[in-house]
This record gives C-alpha cells, sequence and structure tokens, in this order.
C-alpha cells in the first residue's frame, strides 16, 4: 500500500476537520492510551444509554494523520451502538474502515490506538477484563 | 600526513548495507543519531574473532583464552587513546551508553548524593540521561535543575552559572543534543562544574562518534558513549571514569571477574576497571568498536566532523527553501552536530517518516527519547535527519525531494 493510497482525501479531511472532537460532560466512560513510540494520543469519552448504547461519543488527540483520523472516524462509526458491538471490533473493521487492507507493522499500531482505548473504556464500564484479542 | 577530506565514494563502498535497495529505491540512511551502519572491516573483525580466537579472556591458561584476552585489552587501549585517557583502568566496557551512566548513578551517586544535595541537569538531555538522575533524587531526597535553552537551542550558560553558585554535587549534561544538534562547550561546563565541587558526568552518545573528544582536556569526572553510533556494534558500551574517583567506588554489578578473592565471609574487590565488569564480557563487542576506532582514525576525526559540518549547511540551508518547513536548533551548522530536526507544515511526523521510507530515505520521527525538550519547544513530535562518513548531498537531495513528494501528497 503506498502513501497516496492511505493518505487519500477522505483521510486527510478527518485529520484536518476531526468530527466528535473534543469533550464530552457529562460521560460514563473515559479512557485515554499512548503510543510510547509515536506519542501519538487518543482520549474517548462516551455517554451510555439507559439501553446500554454509546448515546454520545467523542475524542481528544494528538499525533498522525493515521491514528488522528481513525480516532474521528471510529466516534462516527461507533454512535448509536450497543456496547457489545465494541467487544466485537476487530483490526480488520478499523483497517476496512480507513479504506485499507495493509498499512504494515508500524503504522497499524497508529490506526488501531483508537480501538485500544474505546476497548479499555468499554470494559471497564463493564467491568470486564481486557481480552487479548484487541492485539494487533 | 593525512588527506584534509573524506573520500565519500570509497568509504561508502566499505559499508554492504549500502547497496541494499528498499522499496525498490537507493538506501538513503539518515537515521545515524539512533544507530549507526557498519564498515566491512567492523563485520569481518568480529567474524575473524569468533573464527579464530574465540575464548573466555582472563580465565584460561590456555592460547586461545590468551588469545581472547589480549584481543580485549587492546580494544580497551584503542578506546583510551581515542578519547585520551590517561590510563588503562579508566576504560570500563558497559552494555552502551545507558548503562554507562546507570553505572554512575548505582555505583557513584547512590553512594555520595544526600537528601537536599542538588543535580544540575539541561532540558536537552536524552532520557538516558535524565531518568536515572531523576530516581537517584527521589529514592535520596536530592533536587533537580535543568539549565533551558535559548530560543536558537542553544544552552543558557547564563543559568547554568547561577546554578553552579548553589554549590550542585553533580553535574549531567550532553556533549551534543541528539534533537537539536547543539554542541554544549563541555569543556567550559566542566570547568565551571568542578570550581563549584560537583562531579561532572558528560553523555557523549552523540559526540564521540562524530568529533574529536579528548577527556583530559574536557576535564570530565565520567564520560559515557555507545559503540553502535560510531560503526561499530551493539551490545557494547564504554563509561570513562577518572581513576582517582573510580578507585573509591563501590562495584556495579557483583559476580565472577569483578572480584580479587571470595570467601564465605565475604570478598575482595578486582583491580580496576574489572571491578566494574562482572561476568563474561561482550569480547566480540569489544573487538567489533576496536575495528570501528581504526576505521574513523583512518579517516580522521577531524575530517569526519569537517564532512558533516559541511554536510549539515548543505542541509540546512536546502531546507529553508522548502515552503512550510520549520527547523529546529541552531542556525549556524559550527553549533551543531549532523542532526537536522524539522516539521513540515501541518503533516505529523510519522506521516512523513512513512511517506519518505517510501523513497527509500530512513529518518527517525518522535520524541527522540528526549520528550521534556520536545515539551519545551511546544512540539508533540519532530522528525529528524541525521549523518554520517557515508552521506553525501544526494542523500540531502533524496531527502529534499522526497519532501516534495510529501507536500503534494498532503496538497500543502
Amino acid at each position: 500500500m503506498s502513501s497516496s493510497d492511505i493518505y487519500r482525501e477522505v483521510i486527510l479531511d478527518y485529520y484536518r476537520n476531526p468530527r466528535n472532537f473534543g469533550k464530552l460532560e457529562p460521560h460514563d466512560i473515559d479512557a485515554t492510551d499512548s503510543n510510547p513510540l509515536c506519542g501519538d494520543e487518543v482520549e474517548i469519552q462516551v455517554k451510555v444509554s439507559a439501553d446500554r448504547k454509546i448515546e454520545e461519543i467523542r475524542f481528544l488527540g494528538k499525533g498522525c494523520a493515521i491514528s488522528q483520523a481513525s480516532a474521528s472516524m471510529l466516534t462516527e462509526l461507533a454512535k448509536g451502538r450497543p456496547l457489545e458491538w465494541v467487544k466485537e471490533l476487530s483490526k480488520q473493521d478499523i483497517l476496512k474502515m480507513l479504506g485499507t487492507s495493509d498499512l504494515g507493522p508500524a503504522r497499524t499500531k497508529c490506526a488501531l490506538l483508537s480501538m485500544k482505548v474505546l476497548k479499555t473504556g468499554v470494559y471497564g464500564y463493564l467491568g470486564a477484563e481486557l481480552d487479548e484479542s484487541l492485539e494487533p | 600526513m593525512k588527506s584534509q577530506s573524506l573520500d565519500l565514494e570509497q568509504v561508502r563502498k566499505d559499508f554492504p548495507i549500502l547497496k541494499r535497495r528498499v522499496h525498490g529505491k537507493r538506501l538513503v540512511y539518515l537515521d545515524n543519531a539512533a544507530t549507526s551502519q557498519k564498515p566491512r572491516s567492523v563485520i569481518r573483525s568480529m567474524v575473524d574473532f569468533y573464527s579464530r580466537h574465540n575464548a573466555n579472556p582472563h580465565r584460561g591458561v590456555h592460547q586461545l583464552s590468551i588469545e581472547a584476552t589480549e584481543a580485549f585489552d587492546d580494544s580497551r587501549k584503542k578506546v583510551m587513546s581515542f578519547i585520551n585517557a590517561s590510563a588503562f583502568e579508566e576504560i570500563v566496557f558497559t552494555r552502551n551508553a545507558t548503562e554507562s551512566l546507570n553505572l554512575v548513578k548505582y555505583a557513584w551517586a547512590g553512594h555520595h548524593i544526600k537528601r537536599g544535595d542538588l543535580l544540575v541537569l539541561t532540558i536537552m538531555e536524552h532520557h538516558s540521561n535524565m531518568v536515572p538522575w531523576q530516581l537517584l533524587a527521589k529514592e535520596v531526597g536530592a533536587r533537580i535543575e535543568y539549565v533551558g535553552i535559548t530560543p536558537d537551542g542553544l544552552l543558557r550558560y547564563d543559568q547554568f552559572e547561577a546554578l553552579m553558585d548553589q554549590s550542585p554535587a553533580l553535574v549531567a549534561f550532553t556533549q551534543c543534543s541528539n534533537l537539536l544538534g547543539t554542541i554544549n562547550d563541555a569543556q567550559r561546563l566542566c570547568a565551571s562544574a568542578r570550581r563549584a565541587g560537583a562531579v561532572t558526568v558528560v553523555d557523549a552518545a552523540q559526540s564521540v562518534p562524530h568529533m574529536r573528544v579528548d577527556v583530559q582536556s574536557l576535564g570530565c569526572d565520567f564520560l559515557a558513549f555507545s559503540g553502535h553510533k560510531m560503526l561499530g556494534p551493539t551490545g557494547i558500551g564504554v563509561l570513562y571514569g577518572r581513576k582517582d574517583i573510580m578507585k573509591r567506588m563501590e562495584p556495579f554489578e557483583s559476580g565472577g571477574d569483578m572480584i580479587k578473592s571470595v570467601h564465605l565471609s565475604g570478598a575482595q574487590w578486582n583491580d580496576l576497571p574489572y571491578k566494574f565488569e562482572a561476568g563474561t564480557q561482550n569480547v566480540e563487542g569489544a573487538v567489533g568498536l576496536a575495528a570501528a576506532i581504526d576505521y574513523l582514525n583512518a579517516i580522521g576525526m577531524g575530517n569526519v566532523r569537517r564532512h558533516e559540518q559541511e554536510l549539515t549547511a548543505y542541509a540546512l540551508e536546502e531546507m529553508r527553501r522548502v515552503p512550510g518547513l520549520t527547523v529546529y536548533g541552531p542556525r549556524r551548522a559550527s553549533h551543531r552536530g549532523g542532526v537536522v530536526s524539522f516539521n513540515l507544515g501541518d503533516i505529523h511526523p510519522h506521516d512523513l517518516a512513512s511517506i519518505l521510507d517510501e523513497e527509500g530515505v530512513a529518518i527517525r520521527s518522535g520524541q527522540h527519547c528526549a520528550q521534556p525538550l520536545t515539551e519545551s519547544l511546544g512540539l508533540s513530535a519532530t522528525t529528524r535527519a541525521s549523518f554520517y562518513v557515508y552521506n553525501g548531498r544526494d542523500d540531502v537531495d533524496a531527502l529534499i525531494s522526497a519532501l516534495s513528494k510529501a507536500r503534494r501528497i498532503f496538497h500543502l
């Protein structure tokens, strides 16, 4: 996959004009993680509805286009979904969302950071242990 | 009489990896501040050691053990004369500069730094010359003051001198910043620190590979560097320590080879430098490092420095012409090592590194193990190109052309 393929118009647009960027008050879930290699950071806040769905979701972060566009696109994808949906989320889902099939090991971490954060938050909320499946 | 310049074509022939192609492109290796490539002579020296001389040094009376001991000792002598140490005992082999600095922390500072003592560092330190001192300060209740930088990326000598009035117990600083490239006047800093009664620790990981470093004229107490950044193998590093201070130090790690005698009631430490070298040592690493020193000496450290300074000046000039590109650190190449950190528009360094990689250009992106400095510049990351003896103007040109491609992709 070449640069011009991953850095498509849509990715650059989400990077420069991120949707659902900012703080969410009040919220039920608040999770943060960073990628020490890159310094990418993502924080996700979620308001959970009575029927255990993602009612509102926002993110804050800084980092590369892939990590930030991925976080923004994930918030759009996740809004309105049941928390259980987050548990099923996979690396393939994220790559598909970004419109790519392979990013190489170094950049896949960037793409998956927001999924890791969302899962950490949701699992924490559900009181369950973070399962192995989110490891790329 | 040594030539006054470096024969780039000849040098490049000595590095087998430079023939490699990356993503179908010529390899343009500009990540030398992270690690350097190895000339054939270094690779051969290690193959030769394993093929002909391998044994455990200092332990046997058989022929191979004698040869291994000689090879290890010869390597130490080479390091000693390379940095102009005054005695064989002052050169300790470690794994890398990080371990050398930790050795000073545990074996000297841990026994001498007391509650309330002042440690002076600079904000341009690599984490390896910052975290050990932060840990120590926490352990014993010492305090740390950091010397800042000017807008030009030079050390605030005025701040440094003012701190010396507070009689610090230890002063630790880098001779060359791995992020800004800033070369600090180590001689001046050591002299001030010594007058103030402080012990000095110099992180020379980015200086020893690139310029003449003379520990006696610097007047430092400790100096640390790594083999792998100076054409040598990974896993071998050096701690220089002044003999009179090292003599009085307690051991670092303990076990075999660092003792003179062991009884059930206790042990007596071995002589310097072996007191600090517990267990079987990385002999092939020391042999490889010695071959690297031979290689650098054949070029001449003056020529190495001149070549890199010229190339850095050329890079700074070319990069200034790239619209949207910001270079950090000293404006003049004479104030910096062969390190140029920059950002291009709103392109994150990791995205930039990916695009450059596709063009065969290897650079580093991120915080370069200098997070406090990155943050003090108001940044979250930078992209860094760093040069060595095998880099030429064509490499800078390849970088500039790859930067143009990145500008196109990001519509800058």
